[in-house]
């Protein structure tokens, strides 16, 4: 592997207490990210990718808790601070962006006043340089006019524009890391490869690292260096997004791959995997894919499968590969 | 886990329902559920069970006036909470006041609820000119409270209706003026709801099928306003209980041969200040606990409807 | 901005001639205002000229041009029951049942805000938790019961305050105060505080609703996710959205203030409008009665007027360049 990683998580769970039992919506997850890499998580919606981005953030949203685990940025850990500490991380060291650009600005604010209100919560800067930055920033996001721009309010930007000034607002105080979730499901199919590539070159340019939380493996093949696939809330299979997509081990990854339309192949249909993800109420014993799983065996029902080496880097969750058992 | 085995009766599935398991695991809930249903049953009995039939002015004795509660010095057993000024046992006059201001709240609420579910419906169905008058009357309407309009109400009933007739006629003045001005809350929800409705496509099909649309939105709007217009309808009915009992301490509500709680409060104010304070805080109790219990239940309702406030 | 001023003076204008109108017909058709007059045993002739003289046999329409006319040049008739005219009445009482508005008013937002942000912020402390279950009592406590305690507490057992009236007065020309002498200021403390405090509960229990609501937004969270203070977040971002709707309610409940004051100054024999106005009902006393009417809906709409105007400074979706959104 890298040398030491940026962003480390280990045996991350995170549990919901209902009135029917505790849910765990992140089971024993871990994966590393390093300085400047781009790190896609793909999944369904329920799989728990969104959950292991906000526990990462630190804002989970109650009654949802870390049970175990940790998160550590740069060998420190950042799962257990108290709520202080762990503000000054967000958006000085962690930046994040949300889905929605139209729900994610405060409809009373006007763009600048929100850059500013970042910048110098981070930073000595007076309000003169921090609004010198914000004005920065809108340009390098690529919003035209920003001297503009800056006085007016989120109502007057379209979609697109909002999602600029969210990934500017991320990037307030340079962190090293962001927390993408879906930052651009709710956006035009024209504008989503618009935001896509500012996102990867801005990240690129200024060495961040991100984590880019999506259900699109399409984005994840374009933007990501690697890809954690999750299912029902564990990792299913994490390795360089070359090797996953080209020779996907896992056969929920394979069933994914089969999913996705591609030209120049000449497949009379898209194969599709059959049932649909369980609840996390109804986790099943053993691998939790075992019930829609075409290999399926014995020991899936009995053995939740560890993560196993597959190549370099390239790590799977599943019975078929492991020593001594079965077919390959 | 649900039991899976049990019959899918209607009974089971209410055990089994997320309001139901809120309210069992709410214990101030439960109390206030059993408040109510006492005063409820206990109220609609009265007539039964007072132990003095204080309507009859036959039976009253002058002597037996001003008698404090039983416990205190010159109480006499046979009146629990003592009397009033012209002799009536106090713990009967709460029973059957309470009765009194029962009746009137649950009939203005139903009246309130009645008209602004119909309005509602309209408003929200045909639209247009229709719905802006009916809108604009609630916009108005909601600008002057409920116990303005009620009093004014009183005050034109006063002037049409003869003397010797309005203390009959009283009783439903106050119902009409409660309601009345009540029931602009429903017919917000249910116009929202129904304009959701209206544009769905099997609205559409109901008219191809030849059914008349208004009837199958009744039936489906109707089930989805249910929750709001029940939580509207229990809040409601703790505020026309304080309308009436208002009225009524005001001297304009129900006649006082007949009296609810807010009248008895009144005739007591008269004689707080010389000590006799038995015949006010008794009625004041009995009222707060009721419209408290109410309000909880419909504070709980409220919640208990509506998951994302938790 | 300035079609939008307009377009509510309009509407403020059609709700004050429905308004007019009701009051009129109360006015004209009830109380038959010629048997008021002249009592029961005066002759068919002399009611016929009087009918004449007060232009009860003109057309419907023209009687309301008139009464119209009259009510803008503050002619609302003779009471019945006082032998002067109403306008006179009700300017008398004005200045008391406005004091005694203003007062309770103000206790009800400066106490019930603070707690509706704490309560709001703080859901899960059992200090929050006493407060709303005393605003559930509040809110389940008959004003003129509250009076009562009050009265029986602080003006019989302990006989610091007065039970009732207005104390001594200063008279301005045409205004009388109670603000200008101790014995004024005494006076107003508990009938305030009984006035106040329905709407206080209120006023919590609608903070804390809209500030649960804001907190759960996206802009929020993201906000928290900047790493900004919880200072800036609760009482910059939060508390600033939960602002429209609090103030919409604040101006309805000043109207209703006013109304309710009947109330109060039934049980503390407060000499304002609300006492006259009850009086008038006992005794069927039409033109107090149709005035007192107009006069709430003028106030009312003003109150709805300047709650707009409000808007536009919380607002800048309303401010801003494109149509105006809002209303109806």
């Amino acid at each position: 592997m890298q040398n030491s990683p940026l962003l480390r998580v280990e045996n991350l769970k995170v549990e919901f207490p209902t009135r029917r039992g505790r849910l765990v919506a992140v089971d024993d997850v871990s994966f590393d990210i390093a300085p400047g890499e781009v790190l896609g998580v793909v999944g369904e919606s329920g799989a728990g990718k969104s959950m292991t981005g906000s526990a990462i953030i630190g804002l989970l949203e109650p009654p949802g808790r870390i049970a175990g685990g940790s998160i550590s940025l740069d060998g420190r850990r950042i799962d257990n601070l108290p709520y202080e500490e762990m503000r000054k991380i967000r958006g000085k060291h962690i930046g994040a962006i949300f889905q929605d650009p139209l729900t994610s600005l405060n409809p009373l604010y006007s763009v600048g006043k929100q850059l500013v209100e970042t910048i110098m919560t981070h930073s000595d800067l007076t309000p003169t340089a921090a609004r010198e930055r914000a004005l920065a920033l809108l340009r390098e996001v690529g919003i035209p006019a920003p001297e503009r721009r800056i006085e007016q309010y989120p109502h007057q930007f379209s979609g697109g524009m909002r999602q600029r000034v969210v990934i500017a607002l991320a990037l307030c105080a340079n962190p090293r890391l962001i927390v993408a979730d879906e930052p651009t499901t709710a956006l035009d199919v024209s504008i989503q490869a618009q935001i896509i590539t500012l996102l990867k070159r801005l990240c690129r340019e200024h060495g961040t690292a991100v984590m880019l939380v999506t259900h699109d493996m399409g984005v994840i093949a374009e933007t990501a260096d690697r890809v954690a696939v999750m299912y029902a809330g564990r990792v299913a299979e994490i390795g360089p997004v070359r090797d996953v997509i080209k020779n996907p081990k896992h056969p929920y990854t394979i069933g994914l791959m089969g999913s996705i339309p591609r030209i120049g192949r000449d497949e009379e249909r898209l194969t599709q995997i059959d049932g649909s993800m369980p609840r996390l109420t109804e986790i099943p014993q053993g691998c939790a894919f075992n019930p829609r799983c075409p290999l399926v065996f014995d020991r899936c029902r009995r053995e939740r499968p560890d993560l196993i080496d597959v190549g370099p880097f390239h790590q799977v969750s599943c019975w078929k590969y492991a020593e001594g058992v079965g077919h390959a | 886990m649900a039991d899976v085995t049990a019959p899918p009766g209607a009974l089971r599935r209410f055990v089994d329902s997320d309001v139901f398991y809120s309210f069992r695991r709410s214990k101030v809930t439960v109390v206030a559920a059993i408040v109510t249903a006492i005063i409820v049953i206990g109220s609609m009995l009265g007539p039964w069970i007072a132990p003095h039939d204080t309507y009859d002015v036959r039976s009253l004795n002058l002597l037996d006036a001003f008698t404090p509660p039983v416990w205190s010095e010159g109480g006499n057993p046979s009146y629990l909470l003592g009397t009033d000024d012209q002799g009536r046992d106090v713990f009967s006059t709460i029973l059957l006041g309470a009765r009194v201001s029962l009746l009137v709240g649950f009939a203005a609420t139903l009246f309130a609820m009645t008209l602004g579910v119909l309005l509602g419906l309209i408003s929200g169905y045909v639209g247009g000119t229709t719905d802006a008058v009916i809108m604009r009357i609630a916009d108005i309407k909601l600008s002057f409270p409920a116990i303005l309009i009620a009093l004014l109400i009183d005050g034109v009933a006063r002037g049409i209706i003869p003397r010797d007739m309005h203390d009959d006629l009283a009783l439903y003045v106050v119902i009409f003026a409660i309601g009345i001005s009540n029931w602009v809350a429903y017919a917000r929800t249910v116009r929202g709801s129904t304009l959701v409705e209206k544009n769905k496509e099997y609205v559409q099909a109901a008219r191809i099928i030849g059914l008349h649309p208004f009837t199958i939105m009744i039936r489906h709007v109707l089930p989805n306003v249910l929750g709001p217009v029940l939580v509207i309808g229990t809040l409601g009915l703790a505020g026309a209980i304080l309308a009436e009992a208002t009225l009524s301490f005001l001297g304009v509500g129900v006649p006082p041969t007949r009296p609810s709680l807010g009248t008895l409060i009144r005739v007591g104010n008269n004689f707080l200040f010389s000590g006799e304070w038995w015949m006010t805080i008794f009625p004041g109790v009995m009222l707060v606990v009721l419209v408290l219990a109410v309000n909880l239940l419909g504070d709980w309702l409220r919640d208990a409807l509506n998951p994302k406030l938790r | 901005m300035i079609a939008f001023v307009i377009r509510r003076l309009l509407q403020s204008l059609i709700v004050m001639l429905v308004v007019a109108f009701v009051a009129f017909s109360m006015f004209n058709f009830l109380g038959d205002p010629i048997n008021n007059m002249v009592g029961q045993d005066a002759t068919e002739q002399e009611r016929e000229n009087l009918r004449r003289v007060l232009g009860l046999d003109q057309p419907f329409y023209i009687q309301f041009l008139v009464y119209l006319g009259n009510a803008i040049q503050g002619n609302f008739g003779t009471s019945y029951r006082l032998g002067m005219p109403v306008v006179n009445a009700l300017a008398d009482r004005l200045p008391a049942t406005l004091e005694l508005v203003f007062c309770a008013a103000g206790l009800a937002l400066l106490v019930g805000v603070p707690l509706g942000v704490y309560t709001g912020l703080h859901r899960d402390r059992w200090l929050s938790k006493v407060f709303l279950t005393l605003s559930l009592i509040g809110i389940s406590l008959p004003t003129f019961l509250i009076g009562i305690l009050l009265i029986l507490f602080f003006a019989v057992y302990l006989g610091w305050l007065p039970s009732f009236g207005r104390g001594d007065v200063v008279d301005l020309g045409i205004w009388t105060t109670g603000f200008l002498t101790l014995s004024g200021i005494k006076a107003l403390i508990l009938p305030s505080i009984t006035l106040a405090l329905f709407q206080l509960t209120l006023v919590m229990r609608l903070v804390r609703a809209e500030m649960l609501e804001v907190l759960r937004t996206d802009y929020i969270k993201f906000a928290r996710a900047r790493g900004l203070s919880n200072r800036a977040v609760h009482f910059g971002h939060a508390l600033g959205n939960t602002l429209v709707p609090v103030i919409t309610i604040t101006g309805l409940q000043i109207g209703s203030l006013i109304a309710f004051a009947i109330v109060t100054e039934t049980v503390f024999q407060w000499p304002g409008m609300g006492l006259l106005f009850l009086q008038a009902v006992q005794f069927v006393d039409i033109p107090v009665m149709s005035s007192y009417l107009v006069l709430i809906a003028f106030f009312f709409v003003l109150i709805n007027l300047i709650v707009d105007l409000l808007y536009y400074f919380v607002d800048p979706r309303l401010r801003a360049d494109r149509a105006v959104a809002g209303g109806h």
